[in-house]
């Protein structure tokens, strides 16, 4: 989406070389997300609309505080709230603000055949290029997170930039700067993940959640979205958070071993038929030599 | 020499000549050539980053994304229609086993030493019904991959599911192409004259198919024997 001059370390669909790769030493990215004082204001999610210049669609009511049960492709910051009912009985609300996890090792990227359609700069922010996109939809299976979303219109898919345009002037992403509680950073990853580790610390010390703790998957190579959860063994309870989110196994067979076996299998097959070409040759140099085979008949 | 019934007088041609593909048979095998090559070099542009070109040549990704899906349905109406004309003729039986089993000898061009095929042989047959089901297969899956977004969530297994089959069947699509151009352009002349014009020699018919020779003359095709 963003026109942003930062440089590139992953592209999708690309034959050969990353240009820029590894000529920069730029830090890894991250937004750390505290689910504990998030209040469900959804500032964010008017702030993200303004900056990209999204249009406004309908909202879904469904008696419940959320906007819209999913996000959609012009909507790609939503708050999700869940009613939790805790092991002693008493409610407890978990709102978690769900948008792009920034993956290190991203599945929408490995799933797409489209030349520059998606990548990854240097600082870890996964973009899509809509310019390059060819509607296919590989992405959407290849995330884990279902967040890739198709404009049914345009049939290109759309996705939070993590406001690269806004990080490469070094401004914090706009959800960041909207958020009135401070449950939103910006920084890098190590900080982030220093920041995210104290406030698990004081959450199991001093309050009462003896299983905080920070949600960084390691299936994809850690996110560039990270959160703080105050019961990070159960972070299903939080909109359907995976558990242990991987690139599916059949995408990973398939942009794997199955390509290398095909590739090597038809490369193989036209060599293997010139070959026979070569040194059999065809059945019969023309039509009429056909008679001239040994242990014919007679013509009829 | 005996004298079989000539059971089907109206396929033989003039100057010798034997009518293998009758004109519907020709357009159905042409609809399926033209839309498999179509679906061939799109499919290859989207499995590797280094055949991306092709589809740029061919008027864009999003254009090759777009019209993908719609050469599909083409396709598979095309060999649905080749298993409505030619499926009662081609059930594997004993003699396609052995078929196969002197395979040997077909690859090294002794003909004369293969068991006698009917209109169609082993590998013949196996070709049709690996396009057949590879067809199937494609289409289910290949509707999955043609509109991901509709796949909800809880059934997303359908999505991994398919990225899998689709690139599977067409891998052995492929193969089987191969070996079906390499047969048909290279290998066996007169064989591409047989799904242009559609008939063949009576020379070609005896010996690629002596089975389908005597049926067709009434002649023995090998009088020696």
């Amino acid at each position: 989406m963003s026109q942003a001059t930062l440089r590139v370390q992953k592209i999708s669909g690309h034959a050969g070389t990353v240009p820029g790769e590894d000529t920069q030493r730029q830090y890894q990215v991250c937004k750390l997300i505290d689910t504990t004082t998030c209040i469900g204001c959804k500032a964010c999610e008017v702030a993200c609309m303004e900056w990209n210049d999204l249009p406004f669609g309908k909202t879904t009511f469904d008696n419940t505080y959320q906007t819209m049960p999913e996000t959609r492709w012009n909507y790609w910051n939503l708050i999700k709230f869940d009613e939790h009912e805790k092991a002693d009985g008493s409610l407890m609300w978990l709102v978690r603000k769900h948008q792009c996890m920034h993956c290190a090792d991203p599945g929408c990227l490995k799933a797409c055949p489209s030349d520059g359609a998606i990548v990854q700069y240097d600082n870890g922010i996964v973009d899509f290029q809509q310019a390059n996109c060819i509607g296919c939809g590989y992405c959407i299976t290849g995330c884990p997170f279902d967040i890739p979303r198709m404009n049914p219109e345009t049939h290109r898919v759309f996705k939070c930039t993590l406001c690269a345009d806004r990080v490469s002037e070094n401004l914090e992403p706009s959800c960041i700067k909207s958020c009135p509680t401070g449950c939103l950073h910006f920084g890098s990853k190590d900080d982030m993940k220093d920041l995210a580790e104290a406030r698990a610390k004081q959450l199991r010390d001093h309050y009462d959640f003896p299983n905080a703790g920070v949600y960084d998957p390691a299936g994809v190579g850690g996110t560039g979205v990270i959160y703080v959860l105050h019961d990070v063994t159960n972070p299903e309870a939080y909109g359907g958070l995976p558990k242990d989110p991987r690139v599916p196994w059949t995408v990973r067979l398939w942009k794997g071993p199955l390509k290398w076996l095909g590739n090597a299998a038809m490369i193989g097959g036209l060599i293997g038929l010139f070959a026979h070409y070569l040194r059999v040759g065809p059945k019969a140099r023309e039509d009429e030599d056909i008679t001239m085979v040994p242990h014919e008949g007679k013509q009829p | 020499m005996s004298t079989l019934p000539v059971t089907h007088p109206e396929r033989l041609a003039p100057h010798h000549r034997i009518l293998r593909y009758a004109f519907h048979e020709r357009a159905w095998h042409w609809v399926v050539g033209f839309s498999y090559i179509y679906l061939l070099l799109t499919g290859l542009a989207f499995w590797t980053p280094w055949l991306f070109w092709i589809a740029i040549l061919l008027g864009g990704g999003q254009v090759s994304r777009m019209l993908h899906p719609w050469f599909g349905l083409i396709f598979a109406v095309g060999v649905s229609a080749m298993y409505v004309m030619w499926h009662a003729q081609m059930g594997i039986k004993q003699i396609d086993k052995d078929w196969f089993n002197s395979v040997g000898y077909y690859i090294r061009n002794e003909d004369d030493k293969m068991p006698p095929a009917g209109r169609y042989n082993g590998g013949q047959k196996s070709l049709f019904w690996g396009f057949v089901i590879c067809m199937v297969l494609m289409l289910l899956s290949g509707l999955v991959l043609w509109l991901p977004e509709y796949i909800p969530w809880n059934l997303r297994y359908l999505r991994y599911l398919a990225i899998l089959v689709h690139a599977s069947a067409a891998l052995i699509t492929i193969g089987l192409f191969l070996i079906h151009v390499y047969m048909g352009v290279f290998a066996e002349r007169g064989a591409f004259g047989s799904v242009i014009r559609g008939d063949v020699s009576l020379q070609f018919a005896r010996r690629y198919h002596p089975g389908w020779y005597e049926e067709i003359t009434g002649q023995p095709a090998n009088p020696e024997k």
